[in-house]
């Protein structure tokens, strides 16, 4: 059970590096290039550990490489929000929002976890998420109260990926189990930190949190939109067409 | 002789006897006009090199076969980014600024070496990129840590320190191919064959051809922002890497390639300069490419740049 | 287009408690916050740093190479400034 927590947690991390990745030579400054691939270095990091520590878990001799490049879109079990496509520059910052608050919530929590290996993993992830929770901050605050447009653009973000930020917080019987036993966090526990933080930072923006959007949830079960399978494709093709090679 | 130009004549002098006795120029020295702008020309398609180089690997960070190569691949095209960056600033010391040079970049009025412009077709060109082509960069750029011009040599020692691990990576990718299946090791061989003539183009035309075509080499050599010329450059990195192909067990796509006992350095068949001067006007495989992406990310990242200086000059006014 | 290019600023990293910041480089940013926070991502990714100065590069005051002769050269001869200029007998310690 806890290599299914594990693989979670890794797979959300692992999907955003991918997709965080795709801004590599195309962010709107140098500067802010270097910044987002720190952020996916990160993320990619964070995601290399809980996959291999998942991999041990489960004891059927799989590795990082083999859960991330030998499973099928529905055997994924990250969260719909991270996989969903890039967008503009305030799409991506709407996004990173919403991840790094939940995320920081959730590692400043899951530090105390009665399994060492997550304690540890999660004590030198909140170092990261706390940055990258900040980074968005600054670009939330920057397009909500910048131009018009920017404005209307982080507004626009904002109501793409808000139907996504629900199921940040669904438990199931993985998380009820474990939180039970000390070695999870109960994602349901995090809403309110996380709400109090988001709300403060669109309120300092001049944003509204987007009203009456119907949540989108089914990451977590292996139920994902279309584009996980083009994200999956593209990452996989390559390892999987030289079966059992080293890299 | 009038007293302004005496004036200019000591100036001169001035900046001779820093540069002659292997000193540093720094920004606000007095400095020959064509000297500032060879360096702004230099540095700037330097740092353009850097940030257009970023393409052909990140080209496959998406697709990179394990997470352990993603990772190395992902934080050596940011380093790119970055040494763009500094070189950017390098140049902006001589009284340029980095959008008048982003906007020579996408207007084709500055160049970018030819090397980009050819397409990463397999994950072996990662390997030979790092290997061969962040090996001729390095040859080149060895010798400019000790440029005259200090905003440039510091530039380039970080430089250099960070790339330290670029080729070895790249090296080490190639070798756990050619240790793999023959498939793997067909696709490293793939990738030298395509990448070995365009790395040893980047060194420029022929020392013969710099001289007939105006002498710039001759010029920067005086003035201290070239060590050496392109083709003792060119010699250094093959003597260099040739060995370093035998270790890889791959071939060298030079039938005439072989050690040259009197002359201490390995023959080799030099590349089409032809083909090198093509690519420079625009006309390699993707150039178009290249610059549009480029040209495109810079467009689209415009409102995001607009909005944090209005942001910025919004909360200046608030606290005036 | 120029008009919303974001100033220069200059990084001073402190690569250890007990070290002065030294300049390291330059970077662009629309303002103070982000200025600090890309010169975190810029030039402390490889762990050269424990803290952080950015200042906008056009507040730099600095003495200017006209200048140089008159503010440097006059230095140069104050030898009694040093310890060396100074002969004491061998067996004089700890001076």
């Amino acid at each position: 059970m806890r290599d299914r927590y594990a693989l979670a947690l890794g797979d959300d991390a692992l999907v955003l590096a991918q997709r965080l990745g795709e801004w590599v030579a195309r962010a709107p400054e140098l500067e802010e290039d270097v910044a987002l691939a720190n952020i996916a270095l990160d993320l990619l990091g964070q995601a290399r550990t809980l996959l291999t520590y998942a991999g041990e878990l489960e004891g059927a001799g799989r590795d990082e490489d083999v859960l991330a490049y030998w499973r099928d879109d529905r055997d994924f079990r990250n969260v719909l929000l991270v996989e969903l496509p890039n967008g503009d520059f305030a799409v991506t910052m709407a996004r990173q929002l919403l991840f790094a608050a939940y995320q920081y919530e959730l590692y400043d929590r899951l530090r105390a976890s009665t399994d060492d290996t997550l304690a540890a993993v999660a004590g030198k992830a909140v170092k990261e998420v706390h940055y990258h929770r900040d980074h968005a901050t600054q670009w939330v605050l920057r397009l909500g109260d910048g131009t018009d447009e920017s404005h209307r653009r982080m507004a626009e973000g904002l109501r793409a990926v808000w139907p996504y930020a629900d199921e940040l917080f669904d438990g199931d019987d993985v998380t009820a189990a474990l939180s039970a036993e000390g070695v999870a966090v109960d994602p349901a526990t995090l809403r309110e930190p996380w709400t109090a933080y988001v709300g403060g930072v669109l309120a300092e923006a001049g944003l509204e949190p987007p009203a009456d959007a119907t949540p989108r949830r089914g990451g977590r079960r292996g139920l994902h939109t279309e584009q996980l399978g083009y994200l999956l494709a593209e990452m996989q093709h390559l390892h999987r067409s030289h079966p059992g090679v080293t890299w | 002789m009038a007293p302004t130009d005496q004036r200019a004549d000591e100036r001169e002098a001035a900046f001779y006897a820093i540069v002659d006795s292997d000193g540093r120029i720094e920004p606000r020295d007095d400095m020959p006009e064509a000297y500032r702008r060879t360096l702004v020309r230099q540095i700037a398609q330097h740092a353009h090199s850097e940030i257009i180089g970023m393409q052909p690997e990140g080209n496959w960070i998406s697709r990179a076969p394990s997470l352990r190569r993603k990772a190395i691949l992902l934080a050596k095209v940011q380093d790119e980014a970055g040494h763009g960056l500094y070189l950017y600033a390098a140049a902006e010391t001589l009284g340029v600024s980095r959008d008048q040079l982003l906007d020579l970049l996408h207007t084709r009025k500055q160049k970018y070496s030819s090397i980009f412009n050819y397409p990463t077709l397999t994950w072996a060109d990662v390997g030979a990129i790092g290997w061969l082509v962040d090996g001729a960069a390095i040859t080149n750029q060895v010798p400019l840590t000790r440029c005259s011009y200090g905003p440039y040599a510091r530039a380039m020692v970080r430089i250099c320190k960070e790339e330290s691990f670029h080729q070895r990576q790249g090296f080490e990718a190639l070798l756990t191919l050619t240790r793999g299946t023959p498939a793997q090791k067909a696709m490293a061989q793939d990738a030298l064959d395509r990448w070995w003539y365009p790395s040893l183009a980047m060194f420029g035309p022929p020392d013969s051809g710099e001289q007939v075509s105006g002498g710039h080499t001759e010029q920067s050599m005086r003035w201290g922002i070239k060590r050496f010329s392109n083709d003792e450059l060119r010699q250094r990195f093959v003597d260099m890497t040739v060995p370093q192909s035998e270790v890889l067990g791959l071939s060298i796509p030079d039938p005439d390639l072989r050690w040259n006992e009197e002359r201490g350095h390995y023959d080799f068949t030099a590349p089409d300069y032809d083909e090198l001067f093509r690519v420079i006007k625009g006309d390699g495989p993707c150039n178009a490419q290249r610059l549009e992406h480029r040209v495109t990310a810079h467009a689209d990242g415009a409102w995001v740049r607009e909005a944090a200086a209005a942001y910025a000059s919004k909360k200046r006014e608030q606290a005036a | 287009m120029t008009s919303t290019e974001w100033p220069l600023w200059e990084v001073f990293v402190r690569a250890r408690r007990g070290l002065s910041h030294i300049h390291v480089g330059s970077l662009h940013a629309p303002d103070a916050a982000m200025a600090v926070r890309n010169a975190r991502d810029v030039y402390t990714r490889r762990g050269e740093g424990v803290s952080i100065w950015v200042v906008p590069s056009d507040q730099i005051t600095a003495s200017s190479p006209d200048e140089k002769d008159a503010f440097f050269d006059p230095a140069a001869d104050k030898v009694y400034r040093h310890p060396t200029f100074y002969e004491v007998p061998a067996e004089a310690k700890h001076l």
